[in-house]
């Protein structure tokens, strides 16, 4: 699905990403975990497409090098990203976002595109999944949002727009117990054979609720150590001092 | 296949810059008493109509262009412009639709007039200007049958000779400033509405204002009157072909509402704005001002404008009767080279006189964007009340945003509320929709339509899409 190689990125002097390499297969999903400051956000941004960063390596999504190709592109052939920290759009009500995104999606995938019909009883069913109000489908994208309500509304959008490849990044933070199991139902839900996933944790807390066939542990800039779902345990005890001393 | 018609006009320039191809006729060229004559023995108008055309000259002679302005434009040569011209054939007034001229009809059609039967069933009635002589009336029988006369103001001068008299000039007077007395002076034609008493307007009417002969000012006359109890919500559009030269718009507009009338007066102004290098595009000085005479009256201004080379205009009202109302609401943006100036004056003079101002200014590439409003409460108009909001969108660097808000309180009671924001779309929302599969113009287009949707909603329904679809081609390649 998803392989990185020899990937480096910096802004100005600043090097973030160095020599990363990473592979996901069809139907996997992977953990990484990493101190404040170690390159995660910036890993999603660039594989999301974002501007502003010098860029050197290859990025294959689905057999192709998608590394030249601008962010919107890169949606539409499937790459979703949950960010840690969702913007605030003022004047744009969610519905209409999300009825927007959704029917880029499909026009881009060839698909019919829905209706307002269609796509308010498909929104209203995912919403409920998640504890999303209908209330909060009419109000600005993320304007006054809680921090709950915005990370919920990061997997409602993941939902709907049935990723190959959802990169969640901190989605976990800041939730409490209910609300992190509601996003990790959400996760499990989406779990298929055929969508990989890579979610960046800061806690193994979330891990509880899904289960990663691999755990990465990432050091400035790099992944350090690769292993199963106990790694994160482990990592949990001893803290990631140990992998920083190594570096 | 991609029939997104956003996207599709997107790609376009501006669409409506065709020159309809029609001998037409004209005054000689200049301003003087000879040419004033010509103008109004070609509509066959009253004496008295002649007399106050002159009398408007006379003043004009002592008159400068105002200046305090912020677009500034290079001297207009009056005596270098056609102030009359009217296509061949017409000079007899509005004919039926079948003998209209194929080139105009065209013209119209792909402007996206409704003008032919079947669009007339979906809801709007059209007096549709071209250039200076109305070209058709739709739907005038049934809004005759219930009392209201909906007509150029060429024909009411000749059917109703003492409601214009009564009215015209009586909110925007001959001596008021450099334009409106031009205007005056010269105007050629535009609409004429009256609303009996008690009468609810069953449909938006609506006038398409077309500049095509070149060097021809347009200089229109509208004027509305909404009697006792009566409401009506007219809609005026915009669009002017494409040429290397500027053109001067000025146009007066008179709304008078009487005692619980109300009315709605929404403008999407689409004008060529000029090329991207800011060469040529329209001068749109226009004035437009509405009076609440009677108690319990309300006038509501709704403006889109998103073309001209410089629009400087301030739709305004003058709240004289108790209780009465006044809204404004706007949106403005400027691309390229545009400028506008623009806002509008809330005169309060009655008690218990409310308005509302709601504003939003989008200024992209090097374009400079004004609001300038003025809130006037006078010491008899105890507890009147005043809120303004304006807010200005900035796409880009290059573009310039300001807020002029005059207020003048003479009444203890009475109070005002001014809230101002300026912002600017960020890189990070650009991201974030780009993320979601929008690419960066429909991005960009839906957030500035977010913007702006608090006016865009004041809109008739049937316009408001495409207004919110030219929101997006005025904006086309403004990022990025
Ligand atoms: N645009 C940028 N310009 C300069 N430094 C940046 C930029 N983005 C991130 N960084 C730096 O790169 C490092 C990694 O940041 P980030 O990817 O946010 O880490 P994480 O998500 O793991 O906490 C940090 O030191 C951060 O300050
Ligand atoms: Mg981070």
């Amino acid at each position: 699905m998803l392989s990185i190689e020899k990937l480096n990125v910096s802004v100005g002097d600043k090097k973030i990403l160095e020599d990363f390499n990473l592979k996901i297969g069809k139907g996997e999903v992977h953990a990484i975990m990493g101190p404040n400051g170690s390159g995660k956000s910036t890993l999603s941004y660039v594989l999301a497409g974002k501007d502003g960063y010098e860029v050197d390596g290859k990025i294959m999504f689905k057999n192709e090098n998608i590394i030249e190709l601008p962010a919107d592109e890169r949606a539409q052939k499937g790459i979703f990203l949950a960010f840690q920290y969702p913007i605030e759009i003022p004047g744009v009500f969610m519905n209409n976002f999300l009825k927007t995104s959704l029917n880029a999606v499909k026009k881009a995938k060839g698909q019919k595109e829905v209706d307002v019909v269609e796509f308010l009883s498909l929104v209203k069913q995912h919403a409920k999944k998640l504890g999303i109000k209908d209330e909060q489908l009419g109000r600005a994208l993320n304007v006054g949002f809680s921090g709950g309500e915005k990370k919920r509304n990061e997997v409602l959008q993941m939902s709907l727009l049935e990723p190959d490849l959802a990169i969640l990044d901190e989605t976990d933070s800041g939730l409490d117990i209910d609300a992190l199991k509601v996003v990790a139902d959400g996760v499990n839900a989406l779990r298929s054979p055929n969508r990989s996933f890579l979610i960046i944790t800061h806690y193994q807390r979330l891990l509880d609720y899904i289960k990663p066939d691999y755990v990465h542990v990432m050091v400035n800039g790099t992944i350090v150590k690769t292993g199963c779902s106990k790694l994160a345990q482990e990592l949990d005890k001893i803290g990631y001092k140990e992998f920083q001393k190594a570096i | 296949m991609s029939d997104n018609l956003i996207q599709e006009q997107i790609k376009q320039d501006y669409a409506y810059g065709f020159i309809t191809d029609v001998e037409s006729v004209r005054a000689p060229k200049g301003l003087n008493k000879e040419v004033i004559q010509f103008i109004s023995k070609q509509k066959k108008e009253p004496q008295w109509l002649l007399e106050w055309r002159l009398k408007a000259f006379e003043r004009l002679q002592s008159m400068t262009e105002p200046n305090w302005q912020k677009p500034q434009y290079p001297k207009i040569d009056y005596q270098a412009l056609y102030y009359y011209s009217a296509p061949k054939g017409f000079k007899e007034g509005p004919k039926s639709l079948d003998e209209i001229d194929p080139e105009i009809k065209k013209t119209y059609e792909k402007l996206g007039i409704p003008l032919n039967e079947q669009k007339r069933l979906a809801g709007v009635a059209v007096d549709a200007v071209f250039d200076s002589v109305s070209v058709a009336t739709t739907f005038k029988k049934k809004l005759e049958d219930i009392g209201i006369i909906f007509c150029s103001i060429s024909e009411a001068v000749q059917k109703h000779p003492d409601l214009v008299k009564k009215y015209l000039g009586s909110v925007i007077p001959l001596t008021d400033h450099y334009f409106a007395t031009l205007n005056s002076a010269v105007f050629t034609d535009g609409s004429f509405v009256y609303i009996p008493e008690g009468v609810r307007c069953p449909m938006e009417l609506s006038t398409y204002f077309r500049i095509n002969a070149s060097n021809t000012g347009q200089f229109e006359r509208t004027l509305i009157i909404a009697d006792k109890g009566s409401y009506v919500s007219y809609l005026e559009g915009c669009t002017a072909p494409m040429r290397d030269e500027n053109q001067l718009h000025a146009a007066n507009v008179e709304l008078v509402a009487l005692d619980d009338a109300e009315i709605k007066y929404s403008t999407v102004q689409n004008w060529y704005p000029g090329d991207k290098e800011g060469k040529g595009g329209i001068y749109n000085f226009v004035t437009k001002r509405g009076i609440c005479k009677g108690k319990n009256s309300k006038i509501s201004w709704t403006q889109v404008e998103t073309g001209s080379a410089i629009t400087w205009k301030y739709p305004s009202c003058i709240l004289q009767g108790d209780n009465s109302s006044g809204e404004f609401y706007s949106i403005a943006i400027t691309n390229n080279y545009q400028k506008a100036d623009t806002g509008t004056k809330m005169i309060h003079l009655g008690k218990n006189t409310k308005s509302r101002i709601i504003s939003k200014g989008i200024s992209a590439g090097h374009a400079d964007n004004t609001y300038r409003g003025l809130v006037s409460i006078h010491s008899k108009a105890s507890n009147a009340k005043n809120y303004t909001q304006c807010d200005s969108l900035l796409v880009g660097n290059l573009c310039g945003a300001h807020t002029v808000p005059y207020i003048d309180n003479k009444n203890s009671t009475s109070t005002t509320e001014h809230e101002a924001t300026t912002s600017k779309i960020s890189e990070e929302q650009l991201f974030y929709c780009k993320q979601r599969g929008l690419n960066q113009e429909e991005a960009v287009s839906l957030i500035v339509n977010g913007f702006c949707k608090e006016v865009l909603q004041q809109l008739p329904m049937e316009f408001a899409v495409e207004a919110q679809k030219l929101v997006s081609i005025s904006l086309e390649g403004s990022v990025g």
